[in-house]
């Protein structure tokens, strides 16, 4: 019983993707919709987002600064940190925050809209729901990560130029010729491909807890709960095979 | 388990020669283990309200939730307006949804938009009126006909419960729909703003000539609103006839019902 509920599970959340990707590929597109998430994805995400970019940056650079120095190699900082926070930490810190903060906050409002049947409510209209309130909020995320983690690059950046500069003063475009050169456009690429999934992920997840939320208020508190949980898993999942991915382009 | 005689010889029926507009023939649900219809038939005539009685979990809401293709049943089968719901494709049965008004239980009111978003929505969205004017038109039709029309831009969180109801009435009524489904109009009301939702519901019959189904265990509001009464008994339809004709039953599971 267990497993055939499982397999269920298993058939009906590839059910949801595939409906997911037809619809990318099916106008009419809710572009009104679709801005508005974006909008409410940059406005949910971006406080939290520059607070903890800037305070990693300038952790990453203080914590790197003394082994770095240990070898006579101070020099390399810029490369050190540029290469760390665009390959891994500006998709990491923004993956994660995006998960707990819009994970949760798509699986608990498409998860109330479900429980106080607002969902069946535009089924029975004809007012197609699910392009509306799905496809939507999962092209907003998709798209909005990319641009949360170059502005994460950014501040995280700024943050260690800041520290390096209390410390030696060093100038502005020094550090940023430095960071300049030594970020590649593969680097670039490859965190915004991978932010692109990240996003997607966590739309999908949000999405799919909230619009199959049981009924009952526990459902929307438990909807909200797992969106989180799974796309957290998701986002380390992804950031290791898009490294695996990345690593055969490297060599 | 019976079911009446009359069910096995279809669309015609002893009050005369009205046109069905719904049918539902031996329909069954279970979810999980338990089974909630277990072979349920109705027909649904033009033009009248048929109460549908019965207590709280015998599966009223999810028979109507299966006429509107909401819920998948596990056998049986349901026509509206002549069409087999469960074989129309996704646009034929968006373009069937639109002649069914369905009025929720809990209202089911969108409450991130305003009363107005919330009757734009389906214009908008499903018969693609953008006109302003258009809209304002249509909008303060549908809310002056439930009485409504102030609360145009207010959240409905701002509203009580019988106007939540009121306003969603007016959402489907915006439609112009054929056949209105009434899942449980005056539950949780006082008793005075029950009567008002009685009335309500005859005077959307007067001016729009829907046929109605209107589920509830509010023996006044069946009384006040009913030409025909199914009893939705253990799953099945149990009994079928006039308030009066049911009022005298002395069946076990529904004399309680009329002995209040
Ligand atoms: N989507 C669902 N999944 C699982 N069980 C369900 C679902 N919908 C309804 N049920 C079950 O079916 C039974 C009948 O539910 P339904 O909502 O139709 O009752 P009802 O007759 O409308 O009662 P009420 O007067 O309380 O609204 C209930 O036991 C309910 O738990
Ligand atoms: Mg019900």
């Amino acid at each position: 019983m267990r497993l055939r509920n499982f397999l269920l599970r298993v058939a009906d959340i590839h059910r949801f993707v595939v409906q997911v990707i037809k619809h990318f590929f099916m106008p009419p597109y809710e572009v009104r919709e679709i801005i508005r998430q974006c909008f409410a994805v940059g406005n949910r995400s971006l406080f939290l987002i520059t607070f903890t970019a800037f305070i990693a940056g300038i952790v990453f650079t203080r914590q790197s600064r003394p082994s770095l120095a240990s070898f006579g190699a101070e020099s390399w900082l810029p490369s050190l940190v540029s290469q760390a926070v665009v390959r891994s930490l500006g998709p990491l810190i923004t993956g994660l925050i995006c998960a707990g903060k819009l994970g949760s906050n798509i699986g608990a409002e498409l998860g109330s809209m479900q429980v106080s049947e607002q969902i069946d409510a535009m089924e029975v209209s004809g007012t197609r729901p699910f392009s509306y309130l799905v496809v939507s909020r999962i092209t907003a995320t998709t798209l909005m990560l990319p641009l949360l983690v170059v502005y994460a690059d950014v501040v995280a950046l700024l943050g260690s130029f800041m520290t390096v500069n209390f410390i030696n003063s060093s100038s502005f475009a020094l550090y940023f010729n430095e960071v300049a050169t030594n970020v590649t456009y593969l680097d670039v690429f490859s965190s915004l491909i991978k932010s692109a999934f990240f996003g997607f992920a966590i739309g999908l997840v949000g999405s799919y807890a909230g619009y199959h939320s049981e009924k009952g208020t526990t459902g929307v508190g438990k909807a909200a709960n797992s969106a989180v949980v799974i796309s957290m898993i998701l986002i380390f999942v992804i950031d290791l095979l898009g490294l695996q991915v990345t690593n055969i382009f490297r060599r | 388990m019976h079911y009446p005689e009359t069910y096995t010889s279809t669309s015609h029926h002893a009050e005369g020669e009205r046109n069905v507009v719904a049918t539902v023939r031996n329909l069954k649900k279970s979810f999980g283990d338990r089974e909630v219809l277990k072979g349920m038939n109705l027909d649904l005539y033009e033009s009248e309200n048929l109460v549908i009685l019965g207590r709280s979990g015998t599966g009223k809401s999810v028979l109507i939730k299966c006429m509107v293709g909401l819920i998948r049943p596990d056998s049986g089968t349901i026509e509206v307006l002549g069409q087999n719901v469960f074989s129309l494709n996704p646009d034929e049965l968006n373009a069937l949804r639109l002649q069914v008004g369905f009025s929720f239980q809990g209202s089911a009111l969108y409450d991130s938009m305003t009363v107005r978003e919330n009757l734009e929505f389906p214009l908008k969205r499903n018969l693609k009126i953008f006109d302003k004017h258009k809209l304002e038109e249509l909008v303060t039709t549908a809310l002056e006909d439930v009485g409504l029309a102030h609360t145009i831009n207010q959240m409905p969180a701002e509203l009580s419960g019988g106007m939540k109801k009121r306003v969603g009435i007016a959402r489907t009524l915006i439609l112009k729909p054929k056949i209105m489904l009434y899942d449980e109009p005056t539950s949780g009301l006082d008793p005075i703003t029950s009567m008002e939702i009685n009335d309500l519901i005859l005077s959307v019959r007067e001016k729009y000539k829907t046929s109605s189904i209107i589920i509830t265990h509010d023996i006044s509001s069946a009384k006040h609103t009913s030409d025909r009464i199914i009893a939705l008994i253990d799953g099945q339809n149990k009994m079928e006839g006039t308030f009066e004709a049911l009022s005298e039953t002395t069946d076990p599971d529904l004399e309680p019902f009329f002995k209040y």
